[in-house]
Parts: structure tokens; C-alpha cells; sequence
């Protein structure tokens, strides 16, 4: 019945899943490489973030446990806040992913992809490899900002390494979350909106911007249990940044240990949801 | 010669919608075949389904002997899938959009090389095929979105609705090159809301309306059903018209039918052109004033008209 035999690859030592993933991953880098645009805006957000904080809000958020004749109050908060607006934005890649698989979806490649004999999870292992990828030069174009406005690494190299890695596992944990989000979208502009509206809370009601022991006592346990809370301070700790007043619940007392659990478990969730979704995404 | 696609009930509802209500498919292997419907008859659900996109609520079917909900896999290695619009990356180059299908295939990477080369050539895009797909025109994204679904020679390949949107001479290219194909043995299932289209490309078609099979057979099969050649006379003054329909009665094979808003007179008749002279001699003699005659045959639009009670485009 077949023609000719064609030549067909080994099954690769990564794996089927990993194989696709990285096709899939190269093209969406492909991709961000000739759209700068995008990539610059997704760079200028943050950065616009850090000086709106830093100038704006600055004077008036005193970090707890800081002595202002040491160092003047804005500096502190200026150290204090680089370490929340990486948080926030490897947590914002998440809408990236979100929005890129509605777009797919909506110009009929996801129905291509899923006509094609490769592994379910490849395209969203692709899509979160490349959208975590691309934060490591928003955090390195962040990162110089912050070193202009005053941020200063304190703790070694060595802590730096871990805490950028720690973010780049965060980044990557989201992107599932996004991915999950995007696969039921029936359009790009909704998934601008709905990829963000739930960024918002989440990274707000946390240690991002301002201490938690300055909001309402209800809303502490709340804050002191978000991951992104537990994410910025360990990134904090790792940089030397000051860290304001640390809760006693747990998460704030193994800052380190509690964010990756969360991320191990919020992948274990995420992925599985997402790649189930996919199977049965289609275009409309 | 044994049927390649095996379609049998197929049900698919979409909360009340019936987009396909037990539709039955054989396709013969290395032939054309032409879905043919108004938009919403269920072709695309149709297609979906056998290209283990969707899976149907009853009904089963099978694509090159491998069942399309339990066997999605073989099934996807022996099929190439061509949607309604083009569904290759805008950002990468031709020959980049070609790797990457062809690496998912899990094809050799030097055969990806070689089979690209030679699909951007046959359809073309040689030229184009290092630039990025943003300057290309709609018909050259199609022709690529052609090329991607045939980088692994499938056996089956589903062409829904290739040539929508598209300009008549791109259409005209793209008919060709489906032609081409066919000759080397690839099974086309197509779908179209184009008449034209199925009467050009397709040997057997079957035309179905609100999720059903209303009609298949060969194109000419399809339009001798409605019935054989008519005659159509234009009529130069609205007196003559009862004495045009006259003298034509002596000609017809059926009931005659007249318009007189367009002073047209339309008679069914049988015996090709001998007729037609007669036709216009007899005329002639009566002294009725033509503006134009012609002998048709029904066109694909006449079938549907015919069997639907609506014409394709307009139905949704």
C-alpha cells in the first residue's frame, strides 16, 4: 500500500516529547528574534514598573527593619523592590504563553500540529521552554536598569546564580498555567485580557511592591502563602536585599523550599490539565 | 481497487447544532473525491473527524485501515492535512516552515533537506523559499501550506476548502497542482463550496447538505440526475415570446419553461448540437428576433439547486 519508504528518524535519547518540544521551542525563539517588537515591549513593562516604583512610591514605602541614617529610605526600597519586580515579571510570561497558543489556535497551526504524528506534549513543552527563555534577557535588560537606579547584588555570585535560576523555574511553572488559560480561548484579544486579569491580584497581594506586615491582618496569611511571595523573598535573600519584616508562617520561614515545591506541584497540576485540554483544542 | 477513507453513521452535535447526522463515506484509493456543500453542511466537522481532530459522537471510521479514535497516531503518519486557511508559521521562511513539519513527521533530517528542496521548486517557491513567510502573497502561503502537508509523502491528504479566498489564477495553479499529485498515487479527499472546483478536480463527488449524503456519483452522473442538456433562447421582444416557446415545443424533450422578465424560453432537449440548428432554423422561419441561444448542460449549481432547493453559496 505504501509508496517508496521514507527515511524516518531513530527515536532520540530525550525522548519523542522532548524532540517536538524542542522543534516547537525553536520556532517560537525564531519568532521572538523577528519581532522585536514584541520582545521590546515585553522589556519596556517591567522597566517602566521599576521607575514608577522606584520614583513614584519610593519615598513613601518605608521597608520595616532598615535604618534610615545608615541608607537612605529610597535606596532601600529601590534594593527592596528589584528583587518584587522580577517577581512579577516572570510571573507576567505567563500571559505570553497564553496569548501565543490562542493566536495559534485561531490560525489553524494547533489543528495542523495535532494532525501531525508527534507527542501530545510537544507544543506546550515548546512553547513554555521558549516563553521561560526569553526571560532570561528581560531579567538581564531589568537587572542593568535596576544597577542604574542603585540595585545592588550582595551576597555573592554564586546566591545571584540561584536566585535568576529560581525565577527562570518560576517563569517556567506560569508559562503551564498560561499555556492551560490559552487553550481555551476562542480568540487572541480575549486571551490579552484574561492572560492578565488574574496576574494582577496575584502579584500584588504579595511582598512584590510593598511589605506584607503593612496590610490588613486578614489579608497576611493570604500574602504570606502566595508563591510569588515566597519567590521574591527568597530572591531577596539570595541577592542580599533587604527583606522587611519576615512572617511566621512557613512559607516566609523556607522562602527557598516553599517555592519550589510550588512550582513542582503547580507543573504537576498544569501540565497535565494543559496537555489533556490540547488534545482537544481546536480552532473555531 | 479497495476504499482508502471508511466512513460509517457518523454523528457529531454540537450542544444542538447536528453538524453531522450518520454520514457515510467510501473513498477509493488513488482517485479524487469531491465533498461538496453549502457552508455548515458538515463538511469541515467531516473532515476534522477523519483527521483525528475531533472525535465523533457515533459512527466509526477508518483511514488507511487504521481506526481514526483508537489508531490516531498511524493515522496521522499516513495523512497530510491542508485547512481552510494557511496554517504555517508567518515568522519563519518557507524552507524553515518545511524543516519544522518535516522534524514533527520525525523524518531524517537529510531527507527533510532534500523532499523541501524539492517542494518548494515544484510549487515555485524556490525563490521565495529563504524569505520570511510575511512577504508572501495569499497563493504562494497556500502553495507552501500544500508543500508542508506533503513533506512525508502521505498517502491520504485533506484539502478543506484550499482554494478559498484565493484570486482565479492562483485557484487555476493550485487545481493543478492537485492534479499533479493524484497522478503519483496520493488518495485527495476535498472538500469545496466551489462547483467548479469538485467538476474540475474531483471524480466522484457526493454532495451532502445538513450533515447527510444527499447525492454522490461521478459529475456527470450527478447532473444527468437533474436531467440532460437544455436549451436557452433569448428572446429580442416580449410579444414573440409565446411563439418562440411555439415553435421550440417541436424541439424539446420536456416541459418548456418561459421568463418573461429576462424574455428567456428554456426547453429540455436531447441530441446535442443537431438540435441546436434546428432549433434556430425553425426560429428563423417563424421570424422570432433572438438576442442569443444556448445549449448547456447543468452545471454543478444546477444539482445542488435541484437536490437542496437552495444554491451553495448563499446556504449557511
Amino acid at each position: 500500500m505504501s509508496a517508496t519508504a521514507i527515511p524516518t528518524r531513530r527515536r532520540p535519547i530525550i525522548g519523542w516529547g522532548l524532540h517536538d518540544g524542542l522543534v516547537v521551542a525553536r520556532r517560537n525563539l525564531i519568532q521572538t528574534i523577528r519581532v522585536p517588537e514584541l520582545l521590546f515591549f515585553s522589556i519596556v513593562q517591567p522597566v517602566i514598573f521599576v521607575l514608577l516604583f522606584a520614583f513614584v512610591f519610593g519615598g513613601a514605602i518605608p521597608i520595616p527593619g532598615s535604618d534610615p541614617t545608615v541608607v537612605p529610605d529610597a535606596i532601600v526600597y529601590r534594593n527592596y523592590l528589584m528583587p518584587g519586580i522580577f517577581g512579577q515579571t516572570v510571573a507576567f510570561a505567563s500571559a505570553a504563553s497564553t496569548v501565543g497558543l490562542a493566536e495559534d489556535m485561531h490560525r489553524g497551526i494547533i489543528d495542523r500540529f495535532r494532525s501531525l504524528p508527534m507527542a501530545a506534549g510537544g507544543v506546550l513543552i515548546g512553547r513554555t521552554f521558549a516563553d521561560a527563555t526569553r526571560q532570561v534577557l528581560v531579567l538581564f535588560v531589568l537587572s542593568i536598569t535596576g544597577f542604574i537606579i542603585g540595585w545592588r547584588i550582595n551576597n555573592g555570585i554564586l546566591n545571584a546564580i540561584y536566585a535568576y535560576l529560581l525565577l527562570l523555574l518560576f517563569a517556567y511553572t506560569v508559562s503551564w498555567i498560561g499555556s492551560w488559560i490559552g487553550l481555551y480561548m476562542p480568540n487572541p484579544e480575549t486571551a490579552q485580557t484574561a492572560g492578565l486579569v488574574w496576574l494582577f491580584p496575584l502579584t500584588f497581594l504579595s511582598n512584590a511592591f510593598v511589605p506584607i506586615s503593612s496590610m490588613p491582618a486578614w489579608l497576611q496569611p493570604i500574602a504570606q502563602w502566595n508563591p510569588i511571595s515566597s519567590l521574591v523573598l527568597a530572591t531577596r535573600e539570595l541577592f542580599g536585599n533587604p527583606t522587611g519584616i519576615i512572617g511566621d508562617a512557613w512559607p516566609q520561614q523556607h522562602p527557598f523550599a516553599y517555592t519550589i515545591i510550588s512550582c513542582v506541584v503547580l507543573v504537576a497540576i498544569f501540565a497535565p490539565l494543559a496537555v489533556r485540554r490540547y488534545r482537544h483544542a481546536t480552532a473555531r | 481497487m479497495s476504499d482508502i477513507i471508511v466512513a460509517e453513521g457518523l454523528v457529531k452535535n454540537y450542544g444542538d447544532v447536528v453538524a453531522l447526522d450518520g454520514l457515510d463515506l467510501h473513498v477509493p484509493e488513488g482517485t479524487v473525491y469531491g465533498l461538496l456543500g453549502p457552508n455548515g453542511a458538515g463538511k469541515t466537522t467531516a473532515v476534522r473527524i477523519l483527521t483525528t481532530l475531533l472525535d465523533p459522537d457515533a459512527g466509526s471510521a477508518s483511514v488507511a485501515g487504521f481506526d481514526v479514535v483508537k489508531k490516531p497516531n498511524a493515522v496521522r503518519r499516513v495523512i497530510g492535512l491542508t485547512g481552510q486557511y494557511a496554517a504555517v508559521d508567518e515568522y519563519l521562511t518557507g524552507r524553515e516552515n518545511l524543516r519544522m513539519f518535516g522534524d514533527l513527521y520525525h523524518l531524517d533530517p537529510r531527507y527533510v533537506k532534500e523532499r523541501s528542496q524539492e517542494l518548494l521548486e515544484r510549487f515555485d517557491l524556490a525563490d521565495a523559499a529563504d524569505r520570511s513567510l510575511r512577504t508572501y502573497s495569499g497563493g504562494m502561503r497556500r502553495r507552501l501550506d500544500l508543500a508542508a502537508s506533503l513533506i512525508a509523502k502521505p498517502q491520504v491528504l485533506f484539502l478543506d476548502e484550499p482554494t478559498t479566498g484565493l484570486d482565479p489564477r492562483s485557484r487555476i495553479g493550485l487545481w493543478e497542482v492537485i492534479t499533479d499529485l493524484v497522478a503519483d498515487g496520493t488518495t485527495v479527499l476535498l472538500t469545496t463550496q466551489y462547483l467548479e472546483e469538485a467538476d474540475q478536480l474531483a471524480e466522484e463527488i457526493v454532495v451532502i447538505d445538513h450533515g447527510r449524503v444527499i447525492a454522490k456519483g461521478t459529475s456527470d452522473a450527478l447532473k444527468d440526475q437533474v436531467g440532460g442538456d437544455r436549451l436557452e433562447v433569448v428572446i429580442g421582444t416580449s410579444e414573440a415570446l409565446g411563439r418562440a416557446a411555439e415553435v421550440l415545443r417541436s424541439v424539446a424533450s420536456g416541459e418548456i419553461v418561459t421568463n418573461a422578465e429576462s424574455r428567456t424560453v428554456i426547453a429540455p432537449v436531447s441530441g446535442g448540437s443537431t438540435v441546436l440548428i434546428e432549433a434556430v432554423r425553425a426560429l428563423d422561419a417563424a421570424h422570432v428576433p433572438v438576442v442569443d441561444v444556448v445549449l448547456r448542460r447543468p452545471t454543478l449549481d444546477d444539482v445542488f439547486l435541484a437536490l437542496t432547493g437552495h444554491v451553495a453559496e448563499e446556504a449557511s
